[in-house]
């Protein structure tokens, strides 16, 4: 029987260090394909990787119900929907020649202020009980207070979910007083 | 550095921040849908991570979390329905030519 040492050798890094390394790199990578990535399907497909390490970070974290959630929703659900999208709207002329705006760098300028403006506040704010390993959570504790302290707005979200099904049937439902002239 | 509160809010202010990014400067609006997935997905990491090390938010954390998901997947309903709708009148997903709406 193969036992693993307590920390990793020559580094002193516990072995869920460098599952969170591996994982919150994988992450913010497969995130900057899918944010530069010039192939708009290969951002799609790079869009799921991401969601896999965001459901390994879940499951680190301790919240195996929220690991299980996400691959359900994000990776059977959303990501499904996105692709479908994209092939729908790919044009014959393959991807854009230009992927990015023209005000890119403004952009780009924005984005680093907030993600060092983010990084000061969180390095310069004491956490109560920040200190400490993650606790795992039950899902019997979840479900309690699911169906207890939140439970209008449980209902709250299935009226939603409703509504935008409608909305999105109706949305995309093909307009035939409008489209008589153009052939789809 | 994975039993620490401020890694895990460190990498998901990252993840906004990288989200804002491409939802600001990418032309094609299904893109901008997916970085808009990106920073909800960003959020709900943090939602997570309080939840795991403030012991009396942790189911609430975990609630929360299911409910943004459930949020999410409605809100790429209907903005991929308003892109399929808007690229059968316009023929591009590329929303610097959507100037009509402008006029």
């Amino acid at each position: 029987m193969l036992t693993l040492p307590a920390t990793i050798p020559f580094l002193g890094w516990t072995w869920n260090d460098l599952l969170f390394l591996v994982l919150a790199g994988g992450l913010l990578g497969s995130a900057l394909f899918v944010v530069l990535g010039r192939n708009i399907i290969h951002s799609g497909l790079w869009l799921v990787v991401g969601f896999l390490m965001l459901a390994g970070l879940y499951a680190l974290l301790g919240a195996p119900l929220l690991a299980g959630a996400q691959v359900l929703v994000y990776i059977g659900a959303i990501s499904v929907l996105i692709l479908f999208a994209i092939m729908l709207t790919q044009s014959k002329a393959g991807p854009a020649r230009l992927v990015f705006h023209h005000q890119a760098w403004a952009a780009a300028l924005a984005a680093l202020g907030l993600g060092l403006l983010l990084v000061i506040v969180v390095g310069a704010t004491a956490w109560p009980l920040a200190d400490g390993s993650a606790q795992p959570q039950t899902s019997a504790n979840v479900a309690s207070a699911l169906f207890d302290d939140f439970v209008l707005p449980l209902e709250i979200v299935g009226v939603l979910l409703l509504a935008a099904v409608i909305g999105g049937v109706f949305l995309a439902k093909k307009d035939d007083a409008r489209e008589s002239d153009s052939d789809i | 550095m994975s039993n620490t509160l401020d890694a895990y809010l460190v990498l998901s202010g990252l993840l906004f921040s990288l989200g804002m990014f491409g939802f600001l400067a990418r032309r094609n609006a299904i893109a901008m849908l997916m970085c808009i997935e990106l920073m909800l997905n960003a959020v709900n990491l943090a939602i997570v991570a309080f939840g795991a090390f403030l012991p009396p938010l942790r189911d609430s954390a975990a609630v929360i979390a299911l409910l943004v998901m459930a949020v999410a997947a409605a809100e790429a309903t209907v903005g991929l329905a308003i892109v399929i709708a808007i690229y059968r009148n316009r023929r591009t997903p590329l929303v610097d030519e959507y100037s009509q709406m402008r006029e």
